[in-house]
């Protein structure tokens, strides 16, 4: 048997980012891509959601402060 | 002679150093363990030889020419018989060997695994990663490998045994053996050595296995002369004459041709020794010691450790400009001042310029000298230590040239002058685990040798006065003074960021005070009136009749709206607010107190609505101004109104008493019952545990009931005309359970949260029978601490009381850690101004600061903001 696991209540929203959204983002927050903060590629989620190594996945999740928080995370391999 | 030149660091690049660079920093060769000859002069090329620096004043060095003050000290070196292993490369070494062919020292990879190695390890370098790993996966990778793809060697197991020895198939490898390997990888695996971890433009794998040992200066091994004239040498240089023994010995005896198994049990104790010298703290090998037991410090133990040079030397720095003394109350100086002695304010300085414009005044008090004699009716005045002249010379001013001093000064020298009222310093208590633990402070000079502090501000601190010792720092400059005032200043921190809400506020007798002083309708005379007022700082009109609140309300500022429950409050199912019998419902309107006592809740540190509340809508000024006059009134409410209290506090009538005891004898019962009835097998099983767990639950149960009621009882008997009940019941000190314990019964005590158990075989202790499970036996304690514990409840309290003493000891010790850990791996990360939260990188660990963007310091605990407090706000209007 195999489950969505985006479907756990403790799985919060993951969507891949589009081109334009990633350069926006790096843009408002003037930074490169390397300085978000990483997924590994074989996250179970990455995996779930079919990310590729360099795309940058939007997190949507609940915060006991803010209610709900955004974060970015980009794809990357494990060296070696 | 050598002359110093100016020389500045371009790089540092961390490398091995080969035999031949160590013979040719050296300034001799050390052939001989003996170090001063019978004059008290150092033997040629023995340990203290002068060409290695010289430690003795009168002396000159041998190698630069210069005296004790400017010879830095140089290196020697000992040519070792036989090669030693190193032991801070002894896993380097055994990852080589496990990675490398003995027959051709080759890697043992095929061309395959070796190119994509190399291709991700350029990729790691570009990006700047880490690439210390990649030794692990070689590793990982040459361990599946029977035979070099190379030569076709077979790949023997290679064993390491702690701490420098290898075996090849069981085989023991002398040192010499190795380092014959070793040669042959850095011959074949070349550049490939930084998949090793290991940068072969300055370290090749061979120099890991020593044959000559540098031997530092004696300016790092200083011996030192005892009083009896006796010399007494370094701890290094004990371990290098060790050395130098045991090398000499090997070296006649392998050159005379000793059996194989003399030389090798040298060779041993030459290795043991230079590992020792390394790191005396090696596993798995005993440490080396001195003639007294005690264990040597060598190399490494310099290094390491909270003593360490890294933690004691580098990371934490000695100071000057700075005192440290016991502190003492004074309720008479505000939350911003700290009281400083005048042998403290005589000793500390301030820098100040001198300028065409302050010339006149400087030369004053210069003129006065470093130890001024204050007018009449003043006790101190501030005086002159040192004056820098514009060359930039140091002059200590004294009583004699300060006359001299003063008429010789102009613009542009600095003047030293010591402490006076107003100057601001930074004040530090102790563990320092948060930022209030470093306040900026007015200093105030007072008479004695304490440093003074306002009560209010124990908290932040958490001092007492039971001998806790305080730091005080002199700021040095203009930028430091005003980044003091305006962030560090007491009254910036009012309110922690800890959770939002006050921190600093009333203690103990002021909340006593001011809870005495508003309960109920208290009446005052016009005479206490004035006499609490005029403490309290206020001035104006005073009626003839005034009560508690009205007086309180004086010294709280106009337009001042709050509603709430006290400390006070015993939580009523339906609360009837102003018609509280408990005047525990608060309400303040326009600044007047209406209803409501005043305690704890309202102007307590950690708690002080009010507090919290004038720091947020009239500012810092005002919030200090409250404290400082709040706790003022309350020690003069006190005063006035007398209060005491002692052991009678805690008598209850002997009808209490009777009532007290009929209770625990029903709890005794009850247990037996229970008792009984589990030993005829008739007691009911909760689901999940054992009979004996449900025999013991049962019994915790019936015990802290019978805790609780006589506690009741005893409160019943004890109102709120009793001293004691009102430190519990304001919060001001101790709570009911402290008072029912000294009043009722202390209660059962229990070790690990079970009754005591262990001791003696099937009891706890002699005094009971074998086997008995009932109240006494098991620890419970149905004496109060007023009428005096019995030898066996003592016993058993003591128990309890020991646990608790444990847990806070290593509670602390591993909190510490804890703290230790999470400062140093937080220690990079900042707040960026666009609100997200990065290392020095600029990589972002937050988006938004706590993702909300809150500051916790300017929040109402915790949240951004206070609605309900704004909705009341504009309703009020
Ligand atoms: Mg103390
Ligand atoms: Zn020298
Ligand atoms: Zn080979
Ligand atoms: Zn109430």
């Amino acid at each position: 048997m195999k489950m969505d696991i985006l479907k756990h209540k403790l799985v919060p929203h993951h969507e891949i980012l589009k081109e334009e959204e990633v350069e926006k983002l790096l843009k408002t927050y003037g930074i490169k891509k390397e300085q978000l903060p990483k997924i590994l590629i074989d996250d179970p989620v990455a995996k779930a959601i079919n990310a590729k190594e360099g795309d940058v996945i939007k997190i949507v999740r609940k915060s006991p402060t803010a209610g709900v928080s955004v974060a970015y995370r980009v794809v990357t391999k494990e060296i070696i | 002679m050598i002359t110093t030149s100016k020389k500045e660091i371009d790089k540092i690049v961390f490398g091995l150093l080969s035999p031949e660079k160590i013979r040719k920093m050296s300034a001799t060769r050390i052939i001989t363990p003996d170090t001063y000859d019978e004059d008290g002069f150092p033997i040629e090329m023995g340990l203290m030889d002068t060409r290695l620096g010289v430690i003795e004043p009168g002396l000159r060095c041998k190698t630069c020419g210069q005296r004790v003050k400017d010879c830095p000290g140089h290196f020697g070196h000992i040519e070792l018989a036989m090669p030693v292993i190193h032991v801070g490369f002894a896993k380097t070494i055994y990852a080589i060997l496990k990675s490398t062919c003995r027959g051709c020292g080759k890697l043992l990879l095929d061309e395959k695994q070796l190119e994509k190695l190399r291709k991700l390890y350029k990729k790691a370098v570009e990006r700047g990663e880490n690439t210390s790993y990649f030794v692990k996966e070689v590793v990982k990778l040459a361990s599946k490998v029977t035979h070099c793809p190379y030569c076709g060697r077979e790949k023997l197991p290679i064993e390491y045994d702690k701490p420098t020895t290898y075996r090849e198939a069981g085989h023991k490898m002398t040192p010499s053996e190795v380092r014959e390997w070793l040669e042959k990888v850095s011959e074949e695996v070349g550049d490939d050595l930084r998949l090793l971890d290991i940068n072969p433009e300055v370290a090749r794998p061979e120099w890991m296995v020593l044959t000559v040992l540098p031997v530092p200066p004696v300016t790092t091994r200083p011996s030192i002369t005892l009083e009896t004239g006796e010399r007494s040498e370094d701890d290094l240089t004990h371990k290098l004459v060790d050395i130098i023994r045991i090398n000499q010995r090997l070296q006649e005896n392998r050159d005379a041709g000793a059996p194989q198994l003399i030389v090798e049990d040298l060779w041993e104790l030459l290795q043991y020794h230079v590992t020792t010298y390394f790191d005396n703290q090696t596993s798995g090998i005993p440490p080396a010691r001195h003639r007294s037991g005690r264990a040597l410090k060598t190399l490494a133990q310099r290094l390491k450790g909270k003593e360490g040079r890294f933690r004691s030397n580098l990371s934490g720095k000695r100071v000057n400009f700075s005192s440290r003394t016991v502190i003492s109350p004074d309720p008479n100086i505000s939350i911003n001042e700290v009281g400083v002695p005048i042998v403290v304010a005589r000793e500390l300085t301030v820098p100040i310029r001198v300028t065409p414009y302050n010339l006149e005044e400087m030369k004053e008090l210069v003129r006065r000298g470093p130890n001024p004699k204050p007018p009449a009716g003043v006790v101190y005045i501030p005086g002159v230590n040192y004056v820098i002249r514009p060359d930039g010379r140091r002059i200590k001013v004294t009583e004699e040239n300060a006359e001299n001093v003063a008429e010789r000064l102009e613009a542009g020298a600095i003047v030293e002058r010591q402490l006076q009222d107003g100057d601001i310093v930074l004040f530090n208590r102790q563990p320092s685990l948060h930022r209030m633990s470093m306040m900026a402070h007015r200093v105030k000079v007072l008479p004695y040798k304490t440093f003074r502090l306002n009560l209010a501000v124990c908290p932040p601190y958490n001092a007492d006065f039971d001998g806790d010792e305080m730091n005080l720092h002199v700021l040095q400059t203009e930028e430091s003074r005003a980044e003091a005032e305006i962030l560090m200043k007491v009254q910036e921190h009012i309110l922690s960021p800890r959770f939002g809400g006050a921190i600093i506020g009333a203690i103990h007798d002021h909340i006593s005070g001011c809870f005495l002083l508003t309960y109920k309708q208290r009446e005052f005379s016009k005479d206490d009136a004035i006499r609490i007022l005029a403490a309290a700082g206020y001035r104006g009109e005073v009626k003839e009749k005034m009560s508690g609140k009205e007086i309180f309300s004086k010294i709280l500022p106009e337009g001042i709206n709050l509603e709430y429950k006290a400390k006070a409050c015993v939580g009523c199912a339906t609360c009837v607010k102003e018609k509280c019998p408990y005047d525990a419902y608060v309400i303040i309107k326009d600044g007047e107190l209406l209803h409501g006592v005043i305690d704890e809740k309202s102007i307590g540190a950690f708690k002080g609505v009010i507090i919290e509340y004038i720091t947020r809508k009239f500012g810092n000024d005002a919030a200090r101004d409250f404290i400082d006059r709040v706790t003022k009134l309350g020690i003069a409410a006190i005063m006035v109104i007398g209060f005491t209290t002692g052991i009678d506090d805690e008598d209850i009538p002997e009808e209490a008493k009777l009532q007290i005891n009929e209770q625990l004898e029903k709890a005794k019962r009850k247990i037996q019952e229970l008792i009984k009835a589990y030993e005829e097998g008739e007691l009911e099983q909760i689901p999940g545990r054992s009979l004996e767990e449900t025999l013991e639950m049962e019994i915790m149960r019936v015990t802290g009931r019978a805790r609780d009621q006589t506690g009741e009882i005893a409160s019943k008997h004890l109102g709120m005309d009793n001293s004691a009940v009102i430190m519990a019941r304001s919060g001001a000190r101790g709570s009911m359970l402290n008072l029912s314990q000294m009043a009722g019964c202390v209660g059962q005590q229990a070790v690990r949260g079970e009754r005591i158990h262990r001791g003696y075989r099937n009891r706890t202790l002699p005094h009971f029978k074998k086997g008995d499970l009932g109240a006494e036996a098991k620890g419970f304690v149905s004496s109060s601490y007023k009428k005096g514990l019995t030898p066996t409840e003592y016993f058993f309290h003591s128990m309890g009381g020991r646990e608790g003493l444990v847990d806070t000891a290593v509670r602390t010790s591993r909190s510490g850690y804890m703290q230790r850990r999470l400062v140093n791996a937080l220690e990079n990360v900042k707040l960026e101004d666009n609100g997200t939260v990065r290392t020095t990188t600029g990589e972002i660990i937050q988006f938004v600061y706590g993702e909300d963007g809150v500051d916790p310091m300017r929040s109402v605990r915790g949240k951004a903001v206070d609605v309900d407090m704004i909705i009341r706000e504009v309703k009020n209007e």
